[in-house]
């Protein structure tokens, strides 16, 4: 389809300032890394060097938890409603920074700045109302007449959904009255140190968030710090499995949220203008960086050229470019090692003979760039099919029948989410009944609200984040 | 779904017609209006408004339908028509004056030879209740008068009790009466309610030979909303994937401001592409909206946004 082009509209990066470089927020103050080591930190759809961020080590995450533990006693024993008084106050500051954390999201983590401006920051602004909320009711949420917190909880957070990871952890974790070491993804921490700000702001206690830096040997020292009562990691499926065998015999409690293959089953009966929306709502959002994506399409045998045609018109309107333009639907690739990644599995796939299609749309030179794309001829027994490729990329398979449908989208190690597309009710109940996958959307997709929780099955995990039932990972259940 | 259909086999009869209906793909609400949102998102500036609102005016089909209407209104609306902004000749014409159809002659003697057309409402406008003699006088009527397009109405009671061969045959009726005029059809989709319902009148309206399908009178309300805006583009434009003929669309009632102009146009930029931002394929049934894009022109050439006393009333 030939589109008429919009002239630009890049939000201006003036709101944001970005210091030339971070150290570490242990007990309400920046300090210097003990390791005094810094990383860059850059903007993937420029490759420009943002900041340095400092890279903690051992002693630095000993310190930010001696420091949690040092604000608990204290946190723990406020009543439910001063803690909510914080959590709203961190909520309408927020707010009112929006513009600021969604510019700031985008510049470092390449996604469009629509989506962090109506996606990321208000979801993030909604959890932490809607906890606020929680806490002074903790002992009706049905784990017991007096629940308690569990102590300080270390929380690792992945690079697709920053500020709004952030923001899934810290929320409840604090509504429940426990403290927090949190660690951002190493390649996105510039949302997490703005954070920590307006927990300055808030006039938080020192101690009870401490935002520290760094890569996997980061993560790891927290993981195993004898004082962490709790790990909640949202992340890939092999570093959720480390984290597992490292507290295997440990009384840390865990929570895992991972990766995930979901199946988007559209029916013959669909609203198909609205599920072609779906598709590329549950594929291309967030250039695919998305645990429970629709990667894999599904459709009914009898109609899938007609999904095809219409699905390839779409996408031809999608415009891939500037984050910071507010017209742009799909941003940059997060990392060079991700873009490898994505490259070397879609290779996988054109040498195991499936077609590939893809978006014509010019990429910019510079930065990480992948042309949203769709697989056809693959089966179950293509690796494309099997493995989380984690970006612009969906393989299309087709079924029969309902039970076809059901085997074909069960037939994976994962189980985080799912989509069904029919106007026919009871089928969408058969369906849901049957799918095994944490979440399964009727006629949408990627839709959140903090009430709904939100977690996966097998290899995608255990634990619900959001609802009456996220509270549970951060409560110990004690009868009065 | 369809994938395909023969027109003559589809309008063959009732049950040929309703067994066509009822196998359009339904619309989910919720995703329809989330899409709609989405596009209303879009953010259009410099370069890019100068031309929508450019283009917004010449798609614009400048109305008026009162009972209060003057020929001294009406002689307004037609230099309006035609030099919307009298101390800047470079605004182009709006590309049709809306009128009732005592009105159409009125309105041509002042347009001359001028480009702007003169579109006519009909079959007793607004609520289409009267025999189907009565509409196609009232049709005749406007045409002999020198009406170039009429803007009919369904008859909505009968959408609505299930008689859709009954609109579908009176579409052709007023289609045949109308003789070298172009023809839009009005929905009124504000009183069918669901958008199942406007899907089917749709479809129903290109089946009857419309050459536009419109939203509405400006009489009732919600009118020309944005999710009905953008369904009924997809009728349009599946209707070109299966037939390659090209129908127009109207959306009608409550457009008043440059914004909600440039956020029609983005939907039919990113649903039909830029062959339908053609004022042959899409118009804008407004009154006041003309003023606020010649305010907002000027305020994209000058720098400065005038007050509404620099531009005429009517």
């Amino acid at each position: 389809m030939d589109l008429h082009d919009y002239a630009a509209a890049t939000e201006s990066t003036n709101i944001v300032t970005i210091q030339s470089r971070y150290g570490l927020y242990i007990d309400g103050e920046f300090c210097e890394p003990a390791s005094k080591k810094y990383f860059d930190t850059i903007n993937p759809a420029t490759e420009d060097v943002l900041s340095q961020i400092a890279d903690a080590n051992e002693n630095d995450v000993d310190r930010a938890v001696k420091a949690a533990s040092r604000a608990f006693p204290a946190w723990a024993s406020l009543p439910g409603s001063e803690r909510a008084k914080y959590l709203y106050r961190i909520a309408r500051i927020l707010q009112e920074r929006a513009r600021e954390f969604a510019v700031l999201e985008t510049m470092n983590n390449g996604k469009p700045i629509r989506e962090t401006r109506d996606f990321d920051i208000p979801i993030s602004v909604a959890h932490f109302f809607y906890h606020a909320g929680w806490a002074d009711k903790l002992e009706y949420a049905g784990y017991g007449s007096h629940p308690q917190p569990l102590g300080v909880v270390g929380q690792i957070i992945p690079w697709n959904f920053p500020m709004m990871m952030l923001a899934w952890k810290i929320a409840p974790a604090l509504a429940c009255g426990n403290t927090v070491v949190l660690k951002p993804a190493e390649t996105t921490p510039l949302s997490a140190l703005l954070f920590a700000d307006v927990l300055e702001q808030a006039g938080l206690p020192p101690g009870v968030v401490n935002i520290i830096t760094g890569a996997g040997s980061t993560g790891s020292a927290l993981v195993e710090h004898p004082d962490v009562a709790k790990i909640a990691f949202t992340g890939s499926t092999n570093v959720g499995k480390s984290i597992m065998q490292s507290l295997a015999g440990t009384a840390k409690r865990l929570t895992l949220e991972l990766g995930g293959k979901g199946a988007n089953i559209i029916f013959d009966d669909a609203p198909i203008d609205q599920a072609i929306e779906g598709i590329v709502n549950g594929i291309y959002f967030n250039q695919g960086h998305v645990c429970c994506a629709g990667s894999r399409l599904l459709v009914q045998e009898n109609i899938v050229d007609e999904v095809l045609i219409r699905l390839q018109t779409r996408m031809s309107t999608l415009r891939i470019g500037n984050p910071l333009d507010k017209n742009t639907d799909i941003g940059a690739i997060n990392s060079r090692a991700q873009l490898t990644r994505i490259q070397e599995l879609v290779n996988a796939g054109v040498s195991e003979g499936a077609e590939i299609w893809k978006c014509t749309s010019e990429l910019p030179i510079k930065g990480f760039w992948f042309a949203p794309s769709y697989f056809t001829n693959v089966t179950d027994a293509h690796r494309i099919v099997r493995e989380e490729i984690f970006g612009p990329v969906l393989t299309i398979q087709t079924f029969r029948t309902p039970k076809e449908a059901v085997e074909k989208a069960n037939n994976t190690p994962y189980g985080l989410s799912a989509g069904i597309w029919s106007e026919k009710t009871s089928k969408i109940h058969f369906m849901a009944t049957h799918l095994k996958a944490g979440v399964v959307w009727a006629n949408t997709f990627n839709k959140f609200d903090p009430a709904s929780p939100f977690g996966g099955y097998r290899e995608s995990g255990f634990g619900r984040e959001g609802g009456r039932t996220g509270l549970g990972a951060y409560l110990k259940e004690v009868a009065s | 779904m369809i994938t395909g259909f023969d027109v003559a086999e589809v309008t063959r009869s009732d049950e040929s017609l309703r067994k066509f209906l009822d196998s359009l793909p339904n619309i989910d609400k919720v995703g329809l209006e989330a899409r709609a949102a989405t596009l209303a998102s879009r953010s259009i500036k410099t370069t890019s408004k100068q031309a929508f609102i450019d283009l917004a005016i010449r798609m614009i089909d400048l109305t008026t339908l009162e009972g209060m209407d003057t020929p001294e209104k009406i002689h307004t609306l037609c230099a309006k028509a035609m030099h919307p902004d009298p101390f800047d000749l470079a605004v182009p014409s709006v590309a049709a004056v809306c009128v009732y159809p005592d009105l159409v002659s009125l309105a041509k003697t002042h347009l001359r030879d001028s480009p702007v057309q003169v579109a006519s409402v009909a079959t007793a406008f607004p609520s289409g209740r009267s025999s189907l003699a009565i509409k196609l006088s009232d049709t005749k009527l406007a045409v002999e008068h020198g009406a170039d397009e009429i803007d009919m109405v369904i008859d909505r009671g009968a959408f609505l009790a299930g008689h859709y061969y009954s609109i579908l045959e009176e579409i052709v009726e007023v289609k045949g009466a109308c003789g070298p005029a172009h023809l839009k059809v009005i929905l009124e989709t504000g009183e069918l309610q669901t958008y199942d319902n406007i899907k089917k009148a749709s479809w129903i309206a290109m089946l009857a030979g419309a050459d536009f399908i419109k939203t509405s009178t400006g009489k009732v309300n919600p009118a020309a909303t944005l999710p009905v805006v953008l369904e009924m583009l997809y009728a349009v434009r599946d209707w070109y994937r299966f037939t390659g003929e090209v129908i127009g669309m109207k959306p009608a009632g409550g457009i008043r401001s440059s914004k909600d102009a440039l956020k029609l146009l983005v939907l039919v930029n990113e649903t039909l592409g830029t062959a339908w931002l053609d004022p042959n394929r899409f118009r804008i049934g407004a009154s006041t909206l003309l003023n606020d894009l010649l305010m907002q022109r000027h305020k994209l050439l000058n720098g400065n946004y005038s007050s509404s006393r620099y531009v005429t009333i009517d």
